[in-house]
């Protein structure tokens, strides 16, 4: 039976400062939650509080609809999986699973079958004798998570888990921890800095940024309909492209903007004057040289390439000096230094005011 | 003439590689010498003399006689004191050392909570270990456990009237050893590095896994802090074994009452200043360091079984 995850107006201040500013969110019974943002935006803060590693200062913690503020860690029902996977060094990998259980005073008939499960679950049982140094870091990764697995929580928390990984290993733990939580049904909250796991991952991303929720969807509805140039700017990867310009004109259905020096007709209407300074935001997937995919943007100069194989990245500069990068598919005859046409479909952009907020 | 010619090129062979060892290791070399000079001088000269002269029956005053294993064998079979001054030694170590580290190790662990001026309360912990071994603070504890001294006083207070604790045989170790006990500084603050490294998340996951304050010193703090134990408990074996001052002075020199504070080095101490038989005095010696390398290598023998190791 999942449990739901509510926070009403949840405050953290160390001291006099302020960490987290009254947040408000609902998290599902069963739903993948990942908080993201960047370093220092709050989310190992927020997820610590609701394991009850950290005292909430101000607003309410619900799970199930019962306040938990008061409630120690121990008693919420809750595992977590930290970021150093805090294994305990000294004992065997067993007894790094059996430890939460014989600490709750378990019998050992009864230990032995949930740690032989957890084990089986996560595939370490020829591992169960070992002490944590014998483990690589994806094997410590699997324990970790099997320590939390034996607990049989209503609740998993993840605090960065895949950070100490290399990337082959990272994105293998990125299935098994999805596939984890298909089979448990278990509500798992996830924290990241990594836009890639959020995106993959997730039922629902929370963006975080200074102690603030900048925005809570779905992934594709984060990447689709950014509410502001962070949230733009953070989801999504090669970063989204960012234009400085200014709104030359407005007809209905129609809005025109000034955007290095080229006029760029959007299909749509913005809620800015004409006159307005704007930023046009556009993804790197979205730009093409190719005139015949879109409306010409501006001429820029490459700098520099990366060849992916399957994709390659371009690295441009306008005439006005601004950046742009280029995500095409396949593989390009590009040089650097080469000068070629950027083209944009005004259908995919997006507009921000001087503000940051969506236009 | 070819044989002089060959022991001519193997000459210059030699000093090309001496030239090459030492314009790469020389400045090395260099840097180590004032310590390899004082170590040789100072360390281990006087000890490789004293062992030839465990066998001899020099007296300071005539020159050294060859004796052989004599005064190994008068040691072993026919001295009542160095029976004595051992099992003295012994109680001393098994007493003060697990107490010394006990007394540490939660002091280190009530401050390691966090709490305001730490640095002072840790500079004030610290301060009887510099002045624990020196002779002012064994003059003060003469006085601090004299039959007119400040604890019978206390004790008067409670209508207790206490004996004089340095001169009865039954208490006078226990005075030493609870002025052992008092310089827990040094393993302290070694304690209290150790504690600091123990990861945090290791104690936040224990308490996710609803382990108590207690439960938590036991089965997380304690294990992890074995390297740091380990040390210590080596540290001060070597430490306590080697301890003079303290007794000779409450004690006036004799070990007494009874020799029940003749510890060993005070034992030595009088064979080779007090008789001045230096070659029997060094005898002792050589057994002191047989018998404190047995004690660490034990330790080390041991600590494959309860010492945990992170890498």
């Amino acid at each position: 039976m999942a449990t739901s995850v509510v926070l009403e107006k949840v405050e953290k201040h160390y001291g006099k400062v302020p960490v987290i500013h009254g947040i408000d969110l609902r998290i599902d019974p069963g739903e993948f939650a990942v908080f993201v943002g960047p370093s220092g935006c709050g989310k190992s803060t927020l997820l610590r509080m609701i394991a009850g590693l950290e005292e909430i200062t101000g607003g309410a913690l619900l799970l199930d609809d019962e306040r938990m503020n008061e409630v120690p860690a121990a008693k919420r029902g809750i595992a977590m999986v930290f970021q150093s996977y805090a294994l305990y060094p000294h004992m065997s990998v067993y007894k790094n699973l059996a430890f939460g259980l014989e600490t709750a005073g378990l019998k050992k008939a009864e230990i032995e079958p949930r740690v032989r499960r957890a084990a089986q679950i996560l595939r370490i049982e020829p591992l169960l004798d070992r002490k944590p140094k014998a483990l690589s870091g994806g094997q410590r990764q699997r324990v970790a998570i099997g320590r939390a697995i034996v607990r049989e929580p209503k609740i998993f928390l993840f605090d960065e888990p895949l950070s100490n990984l290399d990337a082959e290993l990272r994105v293998q733990m990125r299935v098994e921890i999805t596939t984890l939580h298909r089979d448990l049904g278990n509500t798992m909250i996830y924290v990241t800095h990594d836009q890639v796991e959020a995106m993959t991952m997730a039922d629902k991303i929370v963006v975080l940024n200074g102690g603030n929720i900048e925005q809570v969807g779905a992934p594709l509805e984060l990447y689709n309909h950014p509410v502001n140039r962070f949230v733009a700017g953070f989801i999504g990867s090669p970063k989204m492209n960012f234009l400085e310009g200014s709104v030359a004109a407005r007809e209905p259905g129609t809005t025109v903007l000034k955007v290095g020096g080229e006029e760029v007709r959007l299909p749509r209407d913005i809620r800015a004057a004409a006159g307005d300074p704007v930023t046009l935001g556009v993804r790197p997937e979205h730009l093409t040289p190719d005139p015949g995919a879109g409306v010409r943007l501006v001429e820029a100069r490459v700098d520099l390439i990366e060849h992916l194989g399957g994709e390659t990245v371009l690295h441009a500069r306008a005439p006005d000096g601004q950046s742009l990068t280029l995500s095409l598919d396949g593989q390009q005859k590009v040089a650097a230094g080469d000068l070629i046409p950027v083209c944009i479909d005004p259908e995919r952009c997006h507009v921000f005011g001087a503000d940051g907020l969506a236009l | 003439m070819p044989a002089p010619a060959a022991a001519g090129a193997a000459g210059a062979e030699r000093a090309g590689r001496f030239a090459r060892f030492w314009s790469a290791n020389g400045a090395g070399y260099m840097f180590l010498a004032p310590w390899l000079i004082g170590f040789m001088v100072l360390t281990a000269g006087p000890a490789l003399i004293s062992l030839y002269l465990s066998l001899t029956d020099f007296d300071l005053l005539r020159p050294p006689n060859w004796v052989g294993t004599a005064n190994y064998e008068r040691i072993f079979t026919a001295d009542a004191k160095f029976m004595a001054s051992m099992r003295v030694t012994l109680f001393f170590v098994i007493f003060s050392v697990p107490l010394k580290l006990a007394f540490a190790l939660a002091v280190a662990v009530a401050l390691n909570r966090g709490i305001r001026g730490l640095p002072l309360y840790r500079a004030i912990f610290y301060l009887p270990s510099l002045l624990g071994t020196s002779v002012a603070i064994a003059v003060l504890w003469r006085q601090l456990f004299a039959r007119d001294g400040l604890v019978n006083s206390f004790l008067a207070t409670f209508g207790i009237e206490g004996p004089s604790w340095i001169s009865h045989p039954d208490y006078a170790l226990w005075t030493l050893i609870i002025l052992s006990v008092w310089q827990f500084g040094s393993p302290m603050i070694i304690f209290l590095a150790g504690l600091r490294q123990i990861p945090t998340d290791m104690y936040e996951a224990a308490s996710l896994d609803g382990a108590s304050k207690s439960r938590q010193f036991w089965k997380i703090t304690l294990p992890l802090l074995t390297p740091v134990i380990f040390f210590n408990a080596v540290v001060q074996t070597i430490e306590s074994f080697k301890a003079f001052t303290p007794a000779f002075i409450i004690s006036g020199g004799t070990g007494g009452p009874v020799n029940s504070t003749l510890f060993y080095t005070l034992y030595l101490y009088q064979e080779a200043f007090g008789f001045l038989r230096m070659g029997y005095a060094s005898a002792l010696a050589w057994i002191l360091v047989v018998i404190i390398a047995a004690f660490t290598a034990l330790s080390f023998l041991s600590s494959r079984y309860w010492v945990h190791y992170d890498d």
